[in-house]
């Protein structure tokens, strides 16, 4: 049976194996010049200087718009691969079984129907996140000095820090659970809807809404956020900004290290009260002073919940460990329906 | 007579819509004997594939039992060792060889027996590196055939094997059907609309009709059992016992019954003809569709399970 899926495989796996390489040979061409950059630039070295910002910001405009290009296609190819996997490779598991009628010819063999699926299951799934595995390998790798770099330098957004869901979720070991899970998702499909293309659509469907479903709702709290509290001076009064829907004091930009991840930033006065800005009447007009002088006897804090940039490991065990247990749930979900249910 | 497919009862139904069901299959009581070549025969819709498809565990039943072998088809350990089975239309892996799907017969069956599915495809004349999408109907047909003979199975099963082939490919599917069954002895269950593809092959005959026997039997005795009686215009009723209507057409002045008789027919009146089993077929089939299911009884009383 372990030969049947190979055989089978064969095909699909070529081709995977022939994007990796092409992948690889791009990659690997560009990487000499871009690690050569990284090196001259000195940001590995920058926080025992505390000139990261700088250093960081000139190597990001040093890196020639290309790399750029293929740094952005490696991060959307990242996304869209698990996916993929889930809609070409599992969801025809069961389906196109279904639609030629080979089914009669699999499951009157001297192997049950349960494990015939056991072991498909096993052999395709174990490809798609070798698959999946080389490739993260392989991205991680090279978009590691552009990482540093965009993570470092002035003005980057919540999104391109490693914690932020663009890096998490297309770097390291991720991507590999994410496709174990996609799969799984769409030999379930396959094996429910028993049509290929309406499987697929469902598979593709599915995964997204999960993908993005537990990157707003789930991943921030996999782990309880840390708090700190800043105080803020006069002069940080009249950056005013907008958190969860209210008004705030933006936090001075000192407070907060590179790479953490800020869920949430609440501006409280000297009893405690969550403040909104915006219900100070000085504060409602253009005059900024005006306002800064009616805050400033409020004596407010900021009150930051955040991930720290250093549990991005534990972040990134935990949920590959929960993405690969729902693989296997609905893995063995699947072989068991296969062989309760005698289907046509 | 010990029986390789034994039911009681046996039904199959389909979820139609939220509430609904549809029978493919309804209270189907049979046996079908070991050691011989059995044609299954019915109109569409008989319930034929539902039957075989029952019987290598591809269905569950809805109600009642089916025994194959001797045992419930594909319990949870699964496979079906002892059992090849012909899938109607021959499914195969389009992208695959010939040798892949031997080799694939290899590594699902334990006790496969590779040098004679090589030999047979080698005797068949064909490519065994020939993808499996690019073969003909009637070279599909052989090498399903090949992978079931290949397992040594007790039991073929062959769901309207010909049904798609043309006439020569049929010929040549059913000869090399016998010439397995007479080296190997396995067991023969094949279902057929066509009653010719059967006349040539099978010695036990089972007309299934709106899943009830209608008439099961050796083919021998069952044409010796039946006759087709025209003479002038009488009432079927007044036939002496012993002598049962399967089949009366009427015209103004003459009557021809197909009678089922198990003594010589007397009455001189009678112009007395045997039949050919095609006729046999169509008389059982035609009988249920004029009276429709409202006397399911009647037939199966007829068709005495010998």
């Amino acid at each position: 049976m372990i030969r049947l899926s190979l055989r089978q495989l064969r095909g699909q796996a070529a081709a995977a194996a022939a994007a990796l390489a092409v992948v690889a040979v791009v990659l690997g061409a560009a990487a000499p010049h871009l690690f050569h950059l990284y090196d001259a630039s000195g940001v590995a070295t920058c926080r025992a200087h505390d000139d990261c910002v700088p250093l960081a910001t000139s190597l990001v405009n040093a890196i020639p718009g290309y790399y750029g290009i293929a740094y952005f296609c490696g991060i959307g190819i990242a996304f869209a691969l698990p996916a993929a996997i889930g809609a070409f490779w599992g969801a025809p598991l069961v389906s196109r079984e279904y639609e030629t009628g080979t089914y009669k010819l699999a499951w009157t063999q001297g192997v049950s129907r349960g494990r015939w699926l056991a072991v498909k299951l096993s052999v395709v799934g174990l490809a798609a996140m070798a698959t999946s595995g080389l490739f993260s390998l392989l991205l991680t790798w090279w978009s590691g000095p552009i990482d540093t770099a965009t993570g470092l330098k002035e003005g980057t957004s919540v999104t391109f820090i490693r914690l932020g869901f663009v890096l998490f979720a297309t770097r390291d070991i991720t991507p590999v659970a994410y496709a174990a899970f996609g799969f799984a998702l769409g030999v379930a499909a396959g094996l429910l809807i028993r049509r290929t293309v309406p499987a697929m659509a469902v598979t593709l469907v599915v995964f997204v809404a999960v993908q993005i479903g537990w990157a707003v709702a789930i991943r921030p709290h996999l782990i309880p956020p840390a708090h700190t509290v800043v105080a803020l001076s006069e002069a940080d009064l009249g950056n005013l900004g907008i958190a969860g829907g209210v008004e705030i004091v933006n936090p001075p930009a000192a407070a907060l290290q590179p790479g953490e991840w800020i869920l949430s930033t609440q501006t409280v006065d000297q009893a405690g009260h969550v403040l909104d800005v915006a219900t100070v009447s000085q504060c409602r007009g253009s005059n900024t002073q005006a306002c800064q002088a009616a805050l400033v006897p409020l004596r407010l804090r900021d009150v930051i919940a955040y991930q720290p940039a250093n549990r991005f490991w534990a972040f990134q065990w935990y949920e590959a460990a929960i993405f690969l247990a729902l693989a296997v749930a609905l893995a063995g979900w699947s072989a068991w329906w296969l062989s309760r249910h005698r289907v046509t | 007579m010990s029986a390789v497919i034994e039911t009681t009862g046996l039904g199959k139904a389909y979820r139609r819509g939220l509430t609904g069901r549809h029978w493919a299959l309804r209270d189907c009581t049979l046996a079908i004997p070991a050691g011989r070549i059995v044609g299954l025969v019915g109109p569409n819709g008989a319930g034929k594939t539902t039957l075989l498809n029952l019987a290598v565990g591809l269905l569950t039943p809805t109600s009642g039992s089916i025994e194959v072998l001797g045992r419930r088809p594909c319990g949870h350990g699964g496979g079906q060792g002892r059992v090849g089975f012909v899938a109607q239309d021959t499914p195969m892996y389009a992208r695959l060889s010939v040798a892949d799907h031997l080799r694939l017969g290899g590594w699902l069956n334990a006790g496969w027996d590779a040098a004679l599915a090589e030999r047979r495809i080698g005797e068949l004349g064909l490519d065994p590196g020939q993808r499996a999408g690019s073969l003909s109907g009637g070279e599909r047909a052989q090498v399903a055939l090949t992978m079931a003979i290949a397992r040594h199975p007790e039991l073929m099963i062959l769901d309207e094997p010909v049904a798609s082939l043309d006439p020569l490919a049929r010929r040549e599917f059913l000869g090399s059907l016998m010439e397995a069954v007479a080296e190997h002895g396995a067991s023969v269950v094949l279902s057929s609309h066509l009653v010719a593809d059967l006349e040539r092959v099978c010695d036990y005959l089972i007309v299934l009709v709106a899943s009830r026997v209608r008439v099961a039997g050796d083919v021998g005795e069952l044409l010796a059992a039946h006759r087709r009686l025209s003479g002038p215009r009488r009432d079927p009723g007044t036939l002496p016992a012993g002598q049962h209507v399967v089949g009366a057409s009427h015209t103004d002045k003459q009557s021809t019954l197909f009678v089922r008789c198990d003594e010589p027919i007397l009455d001189p009146s009678w112009t007395v003809r045997p039949v050919t089993l095609e006729d046999l077929v169509l008389a059982y089939m035609s009988q249920t569709r004029s009276r429709g299911a409202a006397a399911p009884g009647r037939g199966a009383r007829l068709g005495v399970v010998s």
